[in-house]
């Protein structure tokens, strides 16, 4: 896994929901243990597509459960881009 | 009189304004006459009118980070606001489903709608922010107040233009005579200084444009008035039934006696010259007060100072209140605020509810050429001291569409 797409996300979702960076880690449910809602995951999603030049489409974004999903579909998602 | 029935209290006060970030700097500042009227940035450096009453605070000294990328600026306002007005009130236990919040803006997140439009313009619909619909709702303040005190009794947003912040303290005070609530958190809110937003009030020809003075041009009364001046912030009010006051031991500034409502159905943007309906609004608060005019000792009056609508409220308040006139004490405390549109009734109220706990009723800046056709007593160069003894002091709003306002606070 890609720790510096982690990293990337980790500030992401720091800058979006104020969650410290060290409590981001790959097994952390977005909505159960990160406080992302619906539409703030929206906004994750949109500064992941930004950040790493992906796309990453509304029907994806339901099987990112976790970080950990996040980080492995970014990864995926550039090497094909 | 039901209406009557359960008597209702002011326990906490919270604001913040061009004067101040907090009740206690706004108050110092409407007493010594501290203008928060400055020049705006060269954004609106083509504009007829390049200045307004920018927040002295801005929400991003005082709020966290994380919550405020979520609000529009007039939610962040409304929600500092709400949130000294219940520490000032202790922050009272409440049952949830008793607790409700009534807060009013005129216009609501504009700026937040124009800033994603303008994503929309440059980078496409898939980079518009899915917080910009709660950001642009009106009732977007009184939804996210409401969510921060856990308020289940009801969350409401009365929409009277210039007039909402004062609609929305009535609005609650029949929310708890009515038995559907024993605390509610009343108040308004606006932030929407914009260069669209200064150029379409421009337009209407309603704004000062003496820009080489930004500080002098809001001056109710003044023979040199020539419109309002363009204002941000928010006030809130912790509005309780006396019973549940009087239970906890809470500290009262005092009672929110009276709310008289009226429509001029004259003119979308003018007020009636005749006052007729400020008229009516004006003598039904003090009904409702169980008052009589004689009993007003101050009113911190709408006096915007716009040429036709001093006027307008002059004549109206000399109506009512006949020979007792020359002994009450009138403040235009927008001469150091500026207009804050849906923010200026709860605001407003505020600072009379200040003068009658305080007894000294706040200046009017910039008075030093009175209009001969005003017929008032208005309080400027110095506050004044106010008599002691049961008392009634008033707040009157008026917003584009005809809306009137007046409120009634007695002593207690």
């Amino acid at each position: 896994m890609s720790q510096q797409i982690l990293e990337g996300l980790a500030a992401i979702v720091n800058e979006v929901a104020g969650t410290p960076i060290a409590d981001i880690t790959p097994e952390k449910s977005f909505v159960d243990d990160l406080d992302i809602d619906s539409l703030s995951m929206v906004e994750v999603v949109m500064a992941c597509e930004d950040k790493f030049g992906v796309s990453i489409p509304d029907g994806e974004v339901k099987n990112l459960s976790t970080v950990g999903d996040a980080v492995t579909y970014i990864e995926k998602a550039g090497v094909t881009a | 009189m039901t209406t009557r029935e359960r008597t209702v209290v002011v326990t906490g006060l919270g604001a913040t304004t061009p004067v101040g970030g907090d009740v206690a700097t706004t108050w110092e500042g409407l007493l010594t006459g501290r203008s928060g009227v400055r020049a705006l940035d060269e954004r609106y450096a083509e504009l007829p009118v390049r200045f307004a009453g920018q927040v002295a605070v801005d929400p991003s000294e005082v709020m966290d980070r994380v919550e405020a990328r979520k609000l529009d600026r007039c939610q962040q306002l409304g929600l500092i606001a709400a949130r000294e007005a219940w520490a000032d009130a202790g922050s009272p236990e409440v049952d949830p489903l008793r607790l409700g919040a009534v807060v009013a803006s005129g216009i609501g997140g504009i700026v937040s709608l124009l800033d994603n439009y303008d994503t929309l313009n440059t980078r496409g619909w898939s980079r518009v922010s899915p917080m910009s619909v709660p950001q642009l709702m009106p009732n977007g303040a009184a939804a996210w107040i409401g969510l921060d005190l856990g308020a289940k009794a009801g969350v409401h947003t009365p929409v009277s233009a210039c007039a909402s912040g004062a609609e929305a303290v009535g609005y609650a005070l029949e929310m708890i005579r009515s038995g559907r609530a024993d605390v509610v958190v009343a108040g308004g809110t606006e932030a929407c200084i914009h260069p669209i937003t200064v150029a379409a009030f421009a337009a209407m020809r309603a704004l000062s444009t003496r820009n080489d003075e930004p500080e002098r041009a809001s001056r109710p009364y003044d023979k040199g008035r020539d419109g309002f001046v363009m204002g941000e912030g928010a006030g809130c009010l912790v509005l309780e039934s006396e019973e549940h006051a009087r239970a906890r031991g809470a500290r009262i500034y005092a009672e929110v006696a009276g709310v008289g409502l009226s429509a001029d159905s004259h003119h979308i943007a003018q007020p009636d010259p005749d006052g007729a309906g400020a008229i009516r609004a004006i003598r039904a608060a003090i009904e409702l007060a169980g008052a009589d005019p004689s009993d007003v000792l101050h009113v911190n009056a709408h006096a915007t100072s716009t040429p036709q609508g001093d006027i307008a409220e002059a004549t109206a308040l000399r109506a009512v209140l006949g020979a007792d006139v020359d002994g009450v004490a009138v403040s235009g405390t927008k001469s150091m605020t500026g207009h804050l549109l849906g923010g200026a009734g709860a605001v407003e109220s505020v600072a009379a509810i200040l003068a009658l706990h305080h007894r000294i009723a706040p200046v009017t800046a910039n008075l030093d050429d009175p209009d001969d056709e005003i017929g008032l007593d208005v309080v400027s160069g110095e506050p004044r001291r106010l008599r002691e003894g049961d008392a009634v002091v008033l707040n009157n709003s008026f917003g584009f569409g005809g809306h009137n306002v007046a409120l009634a606070f007695r002593s207690i």
